[in-house]
Formats: structure tokens, C-alpha cells, sequence
């Protein structure tokens, strides 16, 4: 059926892309037609955990700080400078004459509020990994205000120019999550008109935005709705009656790709793809407690033809545990060349000359995960696919019940490898390797001021886990975006589409 | 027939129970609640600050009779995964969902009895045979094929007709299609099949012999009285329509209630999966009743027993 299902898919868009010459899309009314694959739970961003309501959050909202791109440094948004007092305290200007969208003024009292909400756990913010590293803030004069950290914790900015954006506080103190997800009011360089959740959402431009680092919006009307079907996306992109589409499936995208009217672009993107291995022992007795299996693992998959043939666009093969462009991402590791032999050899070391079978489990990329079977079949492993619901996956492996998995982490778009490697290594629920060493390296790392300790220390923990081989990193992602061609856009490495860098050509 | 009625309604109500009992319980053996609504990638503490503020930490039978204790008075909750109202969310997206059925259903009945009929006049002819083919095909094509091959025809190319949304009645026209030409196949050879026994029946001979016409023959001699498995297979095809047009309505992007269904129950939003499962087991039950009571009409027999 599933086969039946993909011969389908290819032949349908096999035949949108000979067939037809698209329409134009609505530059005449300057309106920006996007779809979305799936349905934002709460546009209230810090009740939000689906990657169109990011977009949405950077459109709406501003932060203090500001992460250009291009040169990944922080630059002042709604602050205009910043000072660290303490180890724990950070010092803000705030930036002048910036009004809300209903037209209220911003001012130290709106980042206390917003600050001093998401701070409190009882709030119930359900992305508290944003938030817990914050204990409050205090106003010393309307454009001064000091935040206080909860801990040392040295990726602040980062997150300050992230997923932290700063509410209207009396507005949000009597609407409360709810109402600001129906009805939200930023400074961002969009207001929103409508929201009907879980359908769609309608932006207007913010005539009154300020001239900060994000540039200032130039498409009239952004009009987002829920199509969940692809093809049905790639339909209304021929017809107009969308102009954006993106997280397009690879091959996918490479059909539309040279189709008279659309545009077919990629941005390399944060998100990794890696294997993890229960080097632990905690699923058992299991083969990967033994080094050299797991090395062999490393050396079997062709990880560059995966990238070729599979990922395509600006993916790369990354033999890290973490993005290589991220801060702390120390490029120095132990490299495991595509070398069955050697696998085959690791492998009778080990005592498995007769091969050996291994369960794995995943939720998204079954193409990869087919791959990797394919590539360790021919050293004599033979993975059994288990595919299950993401909460299903995470289920097994908080249960001990999941000696493999196949799991890609775009990080939550944060520049810093804490979001990454001290997640998966500091002895959770998800730590597979449960390393004594790597948790005391992480944790002088994740609280330490000085940047050059920091890249130190997590350098040595990349090294060991390389060395160790607690997991075979596989490549980078890449995210496939079509427009129609009337729309001038570059996308950005960070999974989110910015609206306010869209222009018509 | 009073009494009959009152008996199903009694029925409906366990039936009703258990289900929501089961899938209750299905939901929990699928995965833990509190890691959906935390959402991919979220942190050990995020889980953990969800579990207990969703009570995901108390015994599972709890669970279920808080939910069943404030279900019975008409408040099926928040969403987990939406924070608003399951009442409004359901609502809102039931309407486009109960459109579409009955529009399928509509079309469906209008295209198979015709159908049907014609076929079981002259069985064995052309037309029976293209009606035949007409109904296999149906049978055999996977909706989520046949609803793209429209979208390419009549949306991308023909431009006539919208391929997703619901801002007009255009919208509708090719998911009615595609989920009617799904239920017409069974509707249209039950009715042949009914149609070429009753006319061999010594009745219809007897109408005929009596000089009736044709027409009168056919409609109100043969069809009343092969139509009555047809009613029924029509109120189970029209308790599958209003809860399974999943993938019609994914394809065409037209955020029914089959889609919420099925989006709800991969975030394990409890509250709103029980809510529609509740609404579903109801329009089967329903519908079933309905094509009880109309069979009552449609055969006096029927009705003492």
C-alpha cells in the first residue's frame, strides 16, 4: 500500500510538472500565500512546540537581541546595548519610541512582565528548557532593565534572540496564553489579523515598525493555511494559489525543480541525523556495549552516497554530534572513514563473525533508516525496523527498551551545542552512553563564562564520544523551499521562514 | 415501536460507553500523553512538568472516570494540544465534516440506485456491463489517487475548480466526488442484485399482467422492495463517511473532523479524541436506528417483529 501510495505520488507529480504552465501568483494584491504541513497547537509562542508557530513568533514578536545570520553575532533589537553586571545579571537598554501593535508603548515594564511570567514555573510554559535558566527581572528606569539568571548560564544571548520574545504585559496579564494565541499583539514586523487554529492565519504588514536589525516588511499580507497533503501543496503552487511551500520531501522537490514558474531553493539547515547506540547496557545484554560494534557501525554506513542520493540540496555528511557551524561544535573528532572491511574486521574482533541482529527504532526518515539496514547488512548486522509514533519511540527509550534509534535534533534553532550535546549526555532519560566524564565536561562547559573554557570542554567531550563511538553521527539536513517566481527570498539555515526579508521581485 | 426505539437508545448508550472505555485505554497503551503534548524534543523536565499538571501521574481508571464524571455533564475539556474548548474545536470542524458526508452520501445514492436499476433491467447487457465496470473501478481506485488525479485535472489544469480550502461551495465538488464514487460501488450492485430478484418474483408478473407500466413496475413494485438491504448498507456507509473521510479531507485540505480525529490521536490529545470517538460511535448508532425505523416503513413485516 505504501508503495502503492509513493508510485501514486510520483506519478502525480510527474504529471503537475509536464503539464502545466503556472499561474501568477498575487503580487497584484500583495499577498503572500504560504502553506503549512501541520497545525500550530498555540500561537502564543511559548506554549507552541511545531515549527510554523517559530515563524509565526518571529514575524509577531521581537526579543531584546538579535542573531544576524550571516555573521552570527548579536546585535540589539527591542535592547540597544547590554552589560553583564554579574555572572548572573544582565544589564539592558532598551530601545526608544516602539510601540506595540495596538498601539500601547514598549517599556522595561512589558520585559519584566513577560520575563517575570515565563520565569515562574507555575505559568506552566510548556517549553521550560527556553525559560528555567531564567529567575526574573527588575526594572531600574522605563528603558533600563536588569534581567537575574537562575544559574550561570553563559548561551543567554542566544536564547534572548531566540525563542524569548517580549509580550505586552498588561495586555497579556488579561488575556493570558489563550487569548494571546488567538488574538496576539507584538512589536514584530507583522500584526495579525485573524487566527482561526489550526487553519489559518492572517498577517498584515506593521506600518509603524521600528528600524531595528531585522530590516523592515515589504509583502502587504501574509495569508498561511493548513494544507497537510504535499502534493496538494505543489497543486495550489501551480495554480497560485500559494507562493510558498517548504520542508518539501527531496524528491519531491527535485521533480518541481526547473518547472517554468516555480522556484526550487535549499538551505543546509541545523538539523543533524545520527544514530544512537545502548552502549550503556541499558536495554540488556546487548552486541553495542562492545566498542568495536559500534565502531564497526561507523565504518559500514556510506554516508556520503546517503547525502548524495537521499538528502541532496546543501546537506553535508557531519561526524559530530552536533551541527559543525554551532558554537562549541569543536571540529576536532575521531573520522570513520565508509570501510566494510574494516567493519567486517571490528566485527569478528568482537567475536560476531557470524553476524548479528540489532532492533532500531525510529519515527520520521524511513528512507535512511532502510538505507542504514541496507549498508549494515552487507557487514553481516541485520537491523530489525521498528517505525512507531515519535511519543511511542521516546517511550521505549525513557523505558530502556530501545538498544538503537535513528533521532535527528535541529537543535530548537539554537546556535549553541548545550541544545544538542548536553541534552543527549548528561545522564537523562535520552543519554545512551552515560559517560561519568563527558557529564563532568558538559557541566563545566554549560556554566562556564568564558567562551574559550567552554569550546574546551566541549571539545573533549566530542572527542570521547567520537572515540567511543556512542554514536554514529550520519550528515546535516537540508530543508527544500518552492516559491513561486515572483518571490525574492534566500532561506536561512535555521528552519524558519522570515517574512519580513520577502520581497516581490 | 416506541418501546424498539427506546431499547436501541438504551443500547447506543453502552455501546457508547465501551468505546470510549477501549480507546481510553488504547491511547494510554500507545504512548505516553505527557510526551506528545511536550512536543518533539522536549526535555526530561518538560515531560515531567507536564505529567503532573496533567494528572497523567494518578491510576488510568481515575483518569477515565474524571474525564467520564465531567464528560456527562457536557464538558469534554481543553484540547492538550490546542488549549481551547473541545466543544468549540469539534464544532467547528464537525460542520465541514457532516457537509461532506451528506453531500457524498447524496452522491452516491443519486448515481448508484439509478444505476442499479438500469443494470438489473437488461443483466448481462452493455449498459450492465458498463455499469458494472463503472462500479469496479470505483471499488479499486485508492481515494488519495483518485482525489489527486482530479486536482491535476480540473484544479491544475482545467482551472475550474479550487484544490484545497473551504471558502465556497466549489471547494466541496471534487471531495464529493471522491468520497461518494468510494461508497457508490456496494450501494449500486446491492441494488442491481436486489432489483434482479425481486423481478423474478411472482409479483411483478402479476403487476405486469395486470397492464401496469414499466416505470410503475420498476419503482414502485421492484425498488421498494429491493432498496430495503440498500438503506441499510446506506446508514453503515453514512456512519463511515461522517467519522473516515481522513484522507479526503487531507488531501483536499478541508480541516473536517476525520482529519482532527486523526491528527488528535498521533499528539495523543486524549480530550479530543474521546470527544469525537463519543460523536462517531453516536452517528453509527444513529444511523443504524434510522435505517432500522425506515425499513419498519418501507415493510410492515418488519415492524412486529
Amino acid at each position: 500500500m505504501k508503495r502503492l501510495r509513493n508510485f501514486a505520488q510520483a506519478l502525480a507529480a510527474t504529471c503537475l510538472a509536464l503539464s502545466v504552465a503556472p499561474a501568477f501568483a498575487d503580487k497584484a494584491n500583495d499577498t503572500l500565500k504560504v502553506a503549512f504541513t501541520g497545525e500550530i497547537n498555540n500561537v502564543d509562542s511559548y506554549f507552541n512546540t511545531t515549527r510554523g508557530g517559530v515563524v509565526l513568533q518571529r514575524a509577531i514578536w521581537d526579543g531584546l537581541v538579535h542573531r544576524d545570520t550571516a555573521t552570527g553575532e548579536y546585535v540589539g533589537n527591542l535592547a540597544t546595548s547590554w552589560e553583564w553586571i554579574d555572572d548572573t545579571t544582565l544589564e539592558f537598554k532598551l530601545r526608544e519610541g516602539v510601540v506595540f501593535h495596538d498601539g500601547s508603548p514598549f517599556t522595561a515594564d512589558d520585559v519584566v512582565g513577560t520575563v517575570e511570567f515565563i520565569a515562574n514555573p507555575d505559568s506552566g510554559v510548556v517549553t521550560q528548557r527556553f525559560v528555567s535558566w531564567l529567575a526574573g527581572a527588575e526594572k531600574i528606569d522605563d528603558l533600563t532593565v536588569r534581567l537575574n539568571l537562575a544559574e550561570v548560564f553563559p548561551s543567554a544571548l542566544e536564547y534572548l534572540s531566540g525563542p524569548i520574545s517580549i509580550y505586552p504585559s498588561d495586555y497579556y496579564a488579561e488575556v493570558g496564553p489563550d487569548g494571546m494565541g488567538l488574538k496576539p499583539i507584538g512589536t514584530g514586523p507583522y500584526r495579525v489579523e485573524s487566527v482561526k487554529p489550526g487553519e489559518s492565519y492572517l498577517l498584515k504588514k506593521n506600518e509603524d515598525y521600528f528600524d531595528g536589525p531585522k530590516g523592515s516588511p515589504d509583502i502587504g499580507t501574509i495569508d498561511i493555511r493548513t494544507i497537510p497533503d504535499v502534493n496538494t501543496q505543489i497543486a495550489e503552487l501551480f495554480t497560485g494559489n500559494i507562493n510558498v511551500a517548504w520542508r518539501l520531501p527531496s524528491d519531491l522537490a527535485q521533480k518541481l525543480d526547473g518547472t517554468p514558474g516555480v522556484m526550487v531553493t535549499s538551505a543546509s539547515s541545523i538539523r543533524v541525523g545520527f544514530l544512537m547506540m545502548d552502549s550503556a547496557g541499558r536495554t540488556g545484554d546487548t552486541p553495542l556495549t562492545d566498542v568495536r560494534v559500534r565502531q564497526a557501525i561507523n565504518h559500514a554506513i556510506n554516508r556520503q552516497e546517503m547525502v548524495d542520493s537521499l538528502l541532496k540540496g546543501g546537506s553535508k555528511v557531519v561526524n559530530t554530534p552536533c551541527f559543525p557551524e554551532q558554537f562549541g561544535c569543536v571540529q576536532e573528532y575521531v573520522e570513520y572513514q565508509y570501510d566494510p572491511e574494516k567493519a567486517k574486521a571490528l566485527l569478528a574482533e568482537a567475536g560476531y563473525d557470524d553476524g548479528l541482529s540489532i532492533e532500531i527504532y525510529a519515527f520520521s526518515n524511513q528512507d535512511y533508516v532502510e538505507a542504514v539496514a541496507g549498508y549494515l547488512s552487507q557487514v553481516g548486522i541485520t537491523l530489525d525496523i521498528k517505525m512507531l509514533k515519535f511519543p511511542a519511540v521516546l517511550d521505549k527509550m525513557m523505558n530502556d527498551a530501545a538498544p538503537m534509534v535513528f533521532m535527528s535534533s535541529g537543535s530548537w534553532s539554537l546556535n549553541d551545542v548545550s541544545a544538542i550535546i548536553s541534552e543527549f549526555f548528561k545522564h537523562g532519560a535520552v543519554d545512551f552512553a552515560r559517560d561519568d566524564e563527558i557529564l563532568e565536561w558538559l557541566d563545566v562547559a554549560d556554566t562556564a563564562v568564558d567562551p574559550e573554557v567552554r569550546k574546551e570542554y566541549y571539545g573533549k567531550a566530542i572527542m570521547k564520544i567520537t572515540e567511543q563511538a556512542y554514536w554514529a553521527p550520519m550528515f546535516s539536513y537540508n530543508t527544500f523551499y518552492a516559491f513561486t517566481d515572483d518571490v525574492d527570498y534566500t532561506p536561512t539555515n535555521d528552519e524558519i521562514l522570515h517574512f519580513v526579508n520577502m520581497k516581490w521581485k | 415501536m416506541i418501546n424498539f426505539v427506546l431499547r436501541r437508545l438504551g443500547l447506543a448508550l453502552l455501546v457508547s460507553l465501551t468505546v470510549s472505555f477501549l480507546s481510553f485505554m488504547l491511547i494510554f497503551l500507545s504512548g505516553d500523553p505527557a510526551v506528545a503534548i511536550a512536543g518533539e524534543g522536549a526535555s526530561m523536565a518538560d515531560i515531567e512538568a507536564v505529567r503532573s499538571q496533567y494528572g497523567f501521574d494518578r491510576p488510568i481508571l481515575v483518569q477515565y472516570f474524571a474525564w467520564l464524571g465531567q464528560a456527562v455533564q457536557g464538558n469534554f475539556g481543553n484540547s492538550y494540544y490546542f488549549n481551547l474548548p473541545v466543544t468549540d474545536l469539534v464544532a467547528d470542524r464537525l460542520s465541514v465534516t457532516v457537509k461532506l458526508g451528506l453531500c457524498g452520501m447524496g452522491f452516491a445514492l443519486i448515481t448508484a440506485i439509478p444505476l442499479g436499476v438500469i443494470a438489473a433491467m437488461r443483466p448481462n447487457s452493455i449498459v450492465d456491463r458498463t455499469a458494472l465496470l463503472f462500479s469496479v473501478v470505483g471499488q479499486a481506485i485508492p481515494s488519495f489517487w483518485f482525489g489527486l488525479i482530479l486536482i491535476v485535472v480540473f484544479a491544475v489544469q482545467l482551472r475550474w475548480l479550487p484544490a484545497s480550502g473551504t471558502d465556497s461551495w466549489k471547494n466541496f465538488v471534487m471531495p464529493t466526488i471522491v468520497l461518494g464514487y468510494y461508497a457508490m460501488p456496494a450501494i449500486m450492485r446491492l441494488t442491481r442484485a436486489g432489483m434482479l430478484d425481486v423481478l423474478n418474483s411472482d409479483f411483478i408478473r402479476t403487476a405486469r399482467a395486470k397492464g401496469s407500466s414499466e416505470l410503475r413496475v420498476m419503482f414502485k413494485h421492484g425498488l421498494r422492495n429491493a432498496i430495503i438491504p440498500v438503506v441499510s448498507l446506506a446508514a453503515v456507509q453514512m456512519g463511515f463517511m461522517l467519522g473516515g473521510s481522513i484522507v479526503v479531507e487531507s488531501i483536499f485540505a478541508l480541516n473536517g473532523a476525520g482529519y482532527l480525529a486523526w491528527e488528535s490521536i498521533a499528539r495523543n490529545d486524549l480530550p479530543t479524541v474521546q470527544a469525537l470517538i463519543l460523536i462517531f460511535s453516536m452517528f453509527y448508532i444513529v444511523f443504524t436506528l434510522i435505517a432500522d425505523v425506515l425499513n419498519a416503513c418501507l415493510d410492515p413485516r418488519m415492524r412486529s417483529s
